[in-house]
């Protein structure tokens, strides 16, 4: 067991020394390999990001009632009223028309333009929670049938409609993004296999010799693994400093804009995890794109005396 | 240690290099093989370092049939004897230890021992001073000392040499030979090839000659048709 801790550390050391001894040509390597594992890291975090902002409308089926223009305000308190006696509801909310045009000229910024309508345009409405027990499609559509019996009532907006669309959006990006990474992928794994083939062909002369004292495929192939394996955990590593770097620049302007429209949205910063995923991803991959190449020349390599 | 039985070797475009052998080698021999370039002389170092098998014939080397020998043995068997080449075949950027200690790398031997025995094979050739040069910084000779002791590190009971001597002065040559002989005495079995008939004169060593793929025996030639007679 020590031994073979031995000969892997051995390998290792040897295969990082190869690296630095090349510091140029690794770095581009790196960084190229960096490029393809930051563009699906970044996109998927943004993704994530949205997905979180909306978390909070996941599930919502909030209904809110809209009432003709000419209802009075006691008609719309007799239907909250009656609706808080009504089974399967967690909340009932009025929202005066007063109170909406407040709201609105708090957050529309169109502040002066709407001191100059002479009347209030908008109606009284109400915002009903359903209980979570009561959320399946038929509660939901007899809630709607009683609501829109009322003749007060002018509309039934169910809020579930736009975050099924949302998702359904999230979703499609979260296809394209994988297909993305998985084509990045891909590119990792050509980048590190030629690099290492082209190693290979250079050390070729090393190969030959270390064969004839006795080296066996295993011994003449492991630092060639690890230079994949580093290839890969470097690469890694950049992108999840690209990543790093890329939120510090964005966060402030992303946070500005999401203000400006009255939301607490911020992008996600990498956990651990991700981090950790993406170490795995890379050198995953490098050890693959190496282990393919490596096993399919070192064979090929034959001493000559 | 060393037994060809009518080994022949004919390569894929028809050429062939070595027509029926015979020869045998005992354990703990010295012994030169000689011929012109192109007679068939490396066809034989080959086959005995198994870089090629025989196309008929048996080739044993250290008991094992090498046409029968699988390739995931071939490294385990090459470990059992060493080689020195003409051109000695070092790693130049890396020391002179680090050459020396590739065979035992190879057999994924313990780093002590590892220390141990390129210190005392280096010890042997008289490069122990010079361990952590590069070959390059070396004199022809001593590059040639570094192969030999890469070639002995391991401890094999065969040493097989091809030109050792090619590329050094008489006086080099004979301080070359005279560290194989000293191999030779503590029981390790040592083939040289040469074309360097001076120094097969000079040493009245047991001579194998190769000539036009065809082997005669210093020693054994009128003895060779009984020993294939009997091996019937």
């Amino acid at each position: 067991m020590i031994g073979w801790l031995t000969r892997h550390l051995q390998s290792a050391l040897f295969a990082a020394g190869r690296l630095a001894r090349a510091p140029l040509a690794t770095a581009f390597t790196v960084l190229v390999i960096a490029v393809a594992l930051t563009l699906p890291m970044a996109l998927g975090l943004a993704i994530l990001s949205i997905r979180e902002a909306t978390g909070d409308f996941a599930n919502a089926v909030d209904v809110t009632v809209y009432f003709k223009h000419d209802v009075p305000l006691e008609k719309a308190q007799q239907l909250a009223a009656s609706l808080r006696q009504r089974n399967g509801i967690a909340a009932v909310k009025l929202i005066t028309a007063d109170e909406a045009l407040e709201s609105f000229r708090d957050r529309s910024g169109f502040g002066g333009a709407l001191d100059a309508l002479a009347s209030n345009p908008l109606p009284h409405a109400i915002d009903i929670r359903p209980a979570a027990d009561a959320t399946s499609a038929d509660r939901m559509a007899s809630l709607r049938r009683y609501l829109t019996a009322w003749p007060e009532v002018e509309l039934v907006q169910l809020d579930s409609e736009w975050v099924h669309r949302l998702n359904a959006i999230l979703d499609l990006l979260r296809g394209v993004v994988t297909g993305a990474a998985v084509l990045l992928g891909a590119g990792v794994l050509a980048i590190v296999g030629n690099t290492v083939r082209l190693e290979i062909y250079n050390r070729r002369a090393e190969i030959e010799v270390t064969k004839l004292v006795g080296g066996s495929n295993a011994f003449v192939r492991r630092p060639f693994l690890y230079t994949g394996l580093y290839y890969g955990l470097l690469g890694a590593i950049l992108a999840a400093l690209l990543v790093a770097v890329g939120l510090l620049l964005l966060n402030r302007p992303v946070t500005t804009l999401a203000e400006s429209y009255g939301s607490d949205f911020r992008l996600l910063t990498p956990g651990l995890t991700h981090v950790a995923g993406l170490l795995g991803c890379g050198g995953l991959l490098g050890l693959l794109g190496a282990w393919v190449v490596a096993a399919r020349h070192l064979a090929r390599i034959d001493p000559r005396a | 240690m060393i037994r060809f039985d009518r080994a022949s070797k004919r390569y894929p475009n028809g050429r062939e290099a070595l027509k029926t052998a015979s020869f045998e080698v005992t354990a703990g021999e010295m012994l030169f093989l000689t011929g012109r370039s192109g007679a068939g002389k490396s066809t034989v170092l080959k086959l005995i370092a198994l870089l090629e098998r025989p196309s008929r014939g048996l080739v044993m080397v250290n008991g094992h049939n090498t046409a029968a020998l699988s390739a995931r043995r071939i490294p385990a068997f090459r470990r059992e004897l060493g080689v020195v080449f003409q051109d000695h075949r070092l790693l130049p950027e890396r020391s002179v230890f680090d050459n020396v200690a590739l065979p035992l790398h190879a057999s994924e031997s313990p780093m002590k021992e590892i220390d141990k025995r390129v210190r005392a094979a280096l010890d042997q050739v008289g490069l122990l001073d010079r361990a952590q040069a590069l070959p390059l910084e070396l004199s022809v000779g001593e590059q040639q000392r570094v192969g030999i002791a890469r070639a002995v590190v391991g401890k094999p009971k065969l040493i097989i040499a091809d030109e050792p001597t090619g590329n050094l002065d008489p006086a080099l040559s004979l301080e070359v030979m005279a560290l194989f002989k000293r191999f030779n005495d503590v029981g390790v079995t040592v083939l040289v090839a040469t074309h360097d008939l001076d120094i097969v004169k000079a040493w009245g060593l047991r001579e194998i000659v190769v000539t036009d793929g065809r082997v005669q025996d210093s020693a054994v030639a009128a003895l060779e048709v009984p020993i294939m007679e009997a091996q019937r």
